[in-house]
Order: C-alpha cells, then structure tokens, then sequence
C-alpha cells in the first residue's frame, strides 16, 4: 500500500476527526478524497504538522490528529521530545512512514534506513508507540482514539504517489472554517 | 512593578493563555515569570519555528498564543512566518530578546542585529523597539494591535531595556 491508499482506508475512522494534515500530496490526497471543514490542510512549512496539531490539542477537548510523514518529522526532530512532556489525550500523532520524500520526488529518507522513528519516538518519551503496517492503519488509528491517550503511530508504507490537483481553497477560508467547527464541536 | 511583572501581567490582562519560549540569557527573568504563572500554559520549544507552530494550532485551538525568543530566531524563522503566521493570517505576538546592540559583550550577536530590523521590514512585520525600561509602558496597545489586525509582531527589546546583559 502506498500513502494515498493508507488515507483512503483511514477515512471511515477520521473522517468526522479534526486532522491536521501535512505539506503537499498528503493533504491534496486528503482533499481530494474527504475535504471538509474539520481537515487542516497545510500549504506551507514543511515539518510543523505535529507541532500545530498539539497546539490544537492543547488548546481544547477535540480530538486531533496530526497526519505527518518521516521526511517531516525528521525535518522537525525537536517536535517529539515537546510531544512526550506535554501529554495531551486527545492528540494522536499519525506518521506516515513510506521511507521517503514522497511529494519531492520520493528520494530517500534516514527513516527508510538506519533511524527507526518508533524507537526515536519512545527514546524522547513518548508513552504510547505503534508501529504498524499500512494494513493495519485504520485499526490501529480505532484504537488509539478509543485508547483516550495520547498515541503515536508510525505506518509502515510503501513509496507512490497518486496524480491529484493542487489545493487553490484560499488558506484564510481553510483556516476560518477549521476554527468554526471546532468552536461549535466545543460549545 | 518589575519590567517581567509588566510584560506577565499585559500578556494575562490580554487573554494569552498559552506561550512557547526558546531561551536566551536575557529573558531568563520573563520566562521564568511566564513558568510561574498559572494562567498560562507554558511550553518550551526546541526550535523557533517549532514555537510558531505550536502557537500556530493553540490559537486555531481558541486561545491566544505568543512566543518569546532571541532575534537570531528571525533567521530560522523567516518560512514559518510568511506560509504560515502570515499566509493564514494569524496574530502573533513575538517578544524578541535584541542582542547585539549597545552594551552586548559577544561580537557574534552584532552579526545578527545588523540584520534583524531589515528582515523584518523586508517580511512586513510591525516592529516595536523597546531600549528604555518605560518603553514597555507601550506593551499593552501592542498587544492589542496583534489580536486586532491577525499579525505577527515584533517587539524587540534590547541590552538597554533588560537593564544591561
């Protein structure tokens, strides 16, 4: 499975989430398969994925969950030792592990070789990690948010891309009505 | 009332709730009052950019959110500002540690400084300058400023203002 088919088959379980999702194909994968108002779709800054969806958690009760990929989190290495001393339950962190960087052209990441980010993951302390196959996604993604603890998953994947169109949705409009449906979800 | 009770006291009075800080030597008081505050949630940053992240999601969370750091964080941050502070248009309020200016004892720092006000009016960014300890009297309106326009801004605060390194 590739990552589009790895979101493709996450859908039934996140689709009524607050996801914020990565630069580049994965959230234009995300968008073109599910857009709706509960999806943040970055359009710039690679690697703070996880870094905004713990903000988000943070701030409010919703469930969040940051989609990411290796490429980003290794871009971002310093987000997961913040993530292991700010325990927020209602965060999960979903890294999309196809060992590259997959909307630049798929070139190799560290991740796919020596460096394990499961075993980064729980070096920086984080408590809950699960490394799965990307088979397995959508049931481990249940469980993590029937779990009520902050969880990292890191998806074992294969690298592909899929053509899709890129996202021209005005990034004030995706950022208000993200805003608004986490205030109604929350009054 | 001490320069770091004003600056805590403004950033409660104007609802921030949550703030990320990276280090540096001269806003060890503030950050240190920040800590200690228990209206604010705050969270160390590994890196600038991190910072505007996680401030990025608490305000989209509904609470409002600033991040102090040292003007070399401008040079790390300059992305992250613009795609997403900017682009998404969201307030930022930055309290920025201005080293390298009058009364700095390491030549590095002068090397960033030189830097630092042309970066920022490169990138737009409203740039507030406090050298003298009353200066920050003006804090508050500051602050009000970010939240009304959905901006980043910046309020440097040199060696001069913190009352020498």
């Amino acid at each position: 499975m590739i990552r589009s088919e790895v979101l493709k088959s996450l859908l039934p379980v996140i689709s009524d989430q607050f996801v914020v999702c990565n630069i580049g194909l994965p959230s234009q994968e995300l968008h073109m398969m599910d857009d709706q108002p509960t999806n943040f779709y970055m359009l710039g800054t690679m690697g703070l994925s996880s870094s905004i969806g713990l903000g988000v958690a943070l701030a409010q009760g919703q469930k969040v969950i940051s989609i990411d990929g290796d490429g980003s989190v290794l871009t971002n290495f310093g987000t997961l030792p913040t993530i292991a001393n700010n325990v927020a339950d209602n965060y999960i962190l979903f890294i999309v592990d196809n060992g590259s960087y997959g909307s630049t052209g798929d070139q190799p990441t560290y991740a796919g070789q020596k460096t394990s980010l499961t075993e980064v993951a729980r070096a920086c302390g984080c408590e809950n990690v699960v490394e799965c196959q990307a088979e397995d996604a959508s049931r481990v993604m249940q469980e993590a948010l029937d779990s009520d603890k902050m969880t990292v998953i890191v998806c074992k994947c294969e690298s592909g891309n899929i053509k899709v169109p890129v996202i021209t949705m005005d990034p004030v409009v995706i950022r208000d009505r993200f805003m608004k449906e986490l205030a109604a979800r929350n009054a | 009332m001490s320069v770091n009770d004003k600056i805590v006291s403004d950033f409660v009075n104007n609802q921030i709730e949550f703030v990320t800080t990276v280090p540096c030597k001269q806003l060890a008081g503030v950050i240190d009052q920040v800590d200690a505050n228990d209206s604010i949630y705050h969270i160390p940053s590994n890196k600038e950019d991190e910072g505007i992240g996680l401030c990025a999601g608490a305000f989209m969370g509904g609470k409002r959110s600033a991040i102090i750091m040292q003007n070399t964080a401008i040079g790390v941050t300059i992305n992250t500002l613009v795609t997403l502070t900017q682009y998404y248009r969201m307030p930022l309020p930055m309290l920025i540690s201005y080293r390298g200016e009058l009364r700095e004892p390491v030549a590095c720092q002068a090397e960033m400084a030189v830097h630092t006000k042309a970066l920022l009016n490169q990138l737009n960014i409203p740039t507030y300058h406090f050298h003298k300890e009353e200066d920050v009297e003006e804090l508050d309106a500051i602050l009000k400023y970010t939240f009304m326009c959905n901006k980043p801004v910046a309020i440097l605060t040199d060696a001069s203002f913190w009352g020498g390194y």
